[in-house]
């Protein structure tokens, strides 16, 4: 982010918002460095168990960015994400076990593949707006598990037992001894790292604005000449990528598919994670992967069914008291301390 | 020959199960234009209200009629709680909501009866065989309360002024409030009677799939289909794609996909309508002025 950017040419910028200023590269340097450390520091002070807890809430933020994607910033509601999750996590299993591929080499591939099934449902997708959308992909999250028993995929799929694989060991060039559960907690970091660059790299620019133009006025962005269907249907393949990467991530990071693992509580996972982080936020993603995986948690502690009843009344509660979410509630929270300071 | 006889028989009982559940989902969508993803949780919660009470040792038909009047009162509740303050929200936050109610209702059901399953008792039995064996009691039965329910309900809306006021408030509210109809209150009403003919698609099909926690999240996605094909807003309609999607769902599962993919069935049935034709078979075709 260098300052140049940032500089205001005159009467672009609306009167009623004050111009943003750049941080000073100090600043910058500053967070950048807090946050590595935030994020490097968890696999050496961390015992194995909380550290695959926080890869699997890593991998978590990551599919609810996906799912944000298109639903938070593009206004289709998709009730049924878990359906790119699991097929993202089995092209890996596939791969990985049928073909012995490393786990790297089967990343690009489930990505691609997540792409273009996504594209594909983001034409029908097209025809349904919003509610019915949602039914649909609320069916579709519903039937998946049952699509991926059935019989003619089940030497692949390995059906109803599913497919195990193993963790990708520390390459030799790491310096020290990284014990696998450490090296899975920086690939996902790593790999998530960079998929939330990109993707608000994607959204703060004239796509992410023509996205956003699209979600809430749809003709008035026809009529400034944006190719509304092409923006919709490439939001959606996007988004199953990132979702599919997530799935990939989380297949070896728990080193096991099956289609029970992927029932209509994974969608459902998802959305509520999307609404608590923040609707159409990049940052809130990620507290709504660390609340969707640390939150049930201390619930299951309660009762077995205390997490979805947990899940539910948040949900609710989020909706009618903070509907952006927790990003919503750090940003009022900053801009209070921004007027009085 | 004999056993697709019983096929189609047999789906046209499921079939009533899933015409009186899609009626609920399309009563609720004609006053309010939103699908309530939660009404196969709240059906289920309405089940077992009802299996509670017989367990108790209530006579059945005593515990079928509290129960329909129990989830009526909580279909009203719901609306008045859950839906009404976020009436001019987005759809996202309904979505939202409806999600969140489904969620609370479902797991409540699971915390408080627990997740085995339960046998629940049908009213209907029989000493013989009926028609040749084609079918059997509690089919018959069940049928007949779909048939008996669905009649009600056409009597109430078409001869009725509450039914009336109730049509008005769906069809235009504003005039409807100017003519001194609480449309509010009609809403509410709405949401009750939807609650109340879900408990019954409950109790009816519990004995035939068991009763446990999950047992409605199938049959709501036939009745999507079911009213999907028949137009999301029209209850004749909704109730004719009913038992089309029971006699569909019977058919493709005996004789082309079988029953491990039946719920892939419903996807289709979903997708195609909605991409075939968006209006179904009888809906009115909707135009928006922008």
């Amino acid at each position: 982010m260098s300052a140049s950017e940032n500089v205001a040419i005159p009467g672009t910028i609306p009167q009623a918002m004050p111009a943003r200023r750049g941080m000073p590269a100090w600043q910058v340097a500053l967070v950048v460095l807090g946050g590595l450390v935030v994020a490097i520091a968890p696999a050496f002070i961390l015992e194995s168990f909380p550290l695959f807890q926080l890869t699997m809430a890593v991998i978590m933020g990551l599919a609810v960015l996906g799912l944000n994607m298109v639903t938070g910033f593009n206004g289709q509601i998709s009730l049924g994400h878990g359906a790119f999750f699991a097929l993202g996590a089995y092209a890996t299993a596939i791969l990985m076990s049928h073909l012995d591929w490393s786990f790297w080499a089967t990343l690009p591939f489930s990505a691609a593949v997540c792409g273009v099934v996504g594209y594909g449902i983001g034409f029908p997708a097209l025809r349904l707006g919003g509610l019915y959308l949602a039914l649909t992909t609320f069916s579709l999250a519903v039937a998946v598990p049952q699509i991926l028993k059935h019989k003619s995929i089940e030497d692949w799929t390995g059906g109803v037992q599913g497919l195990f694989l193993v963790k990708p060991d520390a390459p030799a060039w790491m310096p020290g001894a990284l014990t696998p559960d450490q090296w899975m907690y920086f690939v996902a970091v790593g790999v998530a790292g960079v998929c939330f660059l990109l993707c608000w790299n994607l959204i703060r620019g004239r796509i992410g604005r023509a996205l956003m133009a699209t979600r809430d006025h749809q003709t008035a962005a026809e009529a400034m000449g944006m190719d509304t269907a092409t923006l919709k249907t490439r939001a959606f393949a996007v988004s199953a990528m990132v979702t599919g990467i997530a799935g990939s991530l989380s297949a070896v990071a728990v080193e096991f598919v099956a289609p029970d693992s992927f029932s209509l509580m994974v969608s459902i996972t998802l959305f509520v994670g999307m609404v608590v982080g923040g609707v159409a936020s990049i940052l809130g993603s990620l507290f709504g992967g660390l609340f969707v995986l640390f939150v049930p948690n201390i619930a299951e502690a309660i009762s077995k069914a205390a997490p979805g009843v947990i899940y539910g009344i948040l949900l609710i509660a989020f909706l009618f008291i903070l509907p952006d979410g927790f990003a919503g509630l750090l940003r009022r929270i900053a801009g209070r301390l921004r007027r009085r300071g | 020959m004999d056993g697709f006889a019983h096929q189609i028989i047999a789906g046209i009982a499921t079939g009533g199960i899933y015409a009186s559940v899609a009626l609920a989902l399309v009563m609720i969508y004609q006053a309010t234009h939103h699908v309530n993803f939660a009404q196969g949780e709240m059906a289920t919660l309405s089940t077992f209200i009802a299996w509670s009470m017989v367990e108790a040792g209530f006579p059945y038909w005593v515990a079928f009629a509290a129960t329909v009047m129990v989830s009526f009162l909580i279909g009203v509740l719901v609306e008045r709680l859950l839906m009404r303050p976020v009436q001019n929200a987005p759809v996202l936050t309904h979505v939202g909501v409806f999600i969140g109610l489904l969620l609370i209702v479902g797991n409540m059901t699971g915390w408080i009866f627990g997740y085995t399953t339960k046998v629940y008792p049908s009213p209907f039995t029989s000493s013989g065989p009926l028609l040749g064996g084609l079918i059997s009691a509690h089919e018959l039965g069940s049928t007949a309360v779909t048939l008996v329910v669905l009649t009600l309900v056409f009597l109430f809306f078409r001869y009725t002024s509450l039914g009336l006021a109730m049509r008005a408030a769906a069809y235009n509210p504003r005039s409807a409030r100017l003519v001194g109809i609480r449309v509010g209150w009609m809403l509410a009403l709405g949401w009750g009677l939807a609650a109340a003919i879900g408990a019954v698609a409950g109790m009816m099909v519990a004995p035939v799939v068991f009763l446990d926690p999950t047992m409605m999240t199938g049959i709501l996605l036939y009745a999507f289909a079911g009213a999907l094909i028949g137009g999301i807003d029209n209850p004749l309609g909704a109730v004719i794609g009913g038992f089309a999607v029971g006699v569909l769902e019977n058919l493709a599962g005996a004789y082309v996909v079988g029953t491990e993919l039946k719920l892939t069935v419903a996807l289709a049935i979903i997708i195609g309508v909605l991409v075939v034709r968006p209006s179904g078979l009888l809906g009115r075709v909707v135009t928006s002025r922008v």
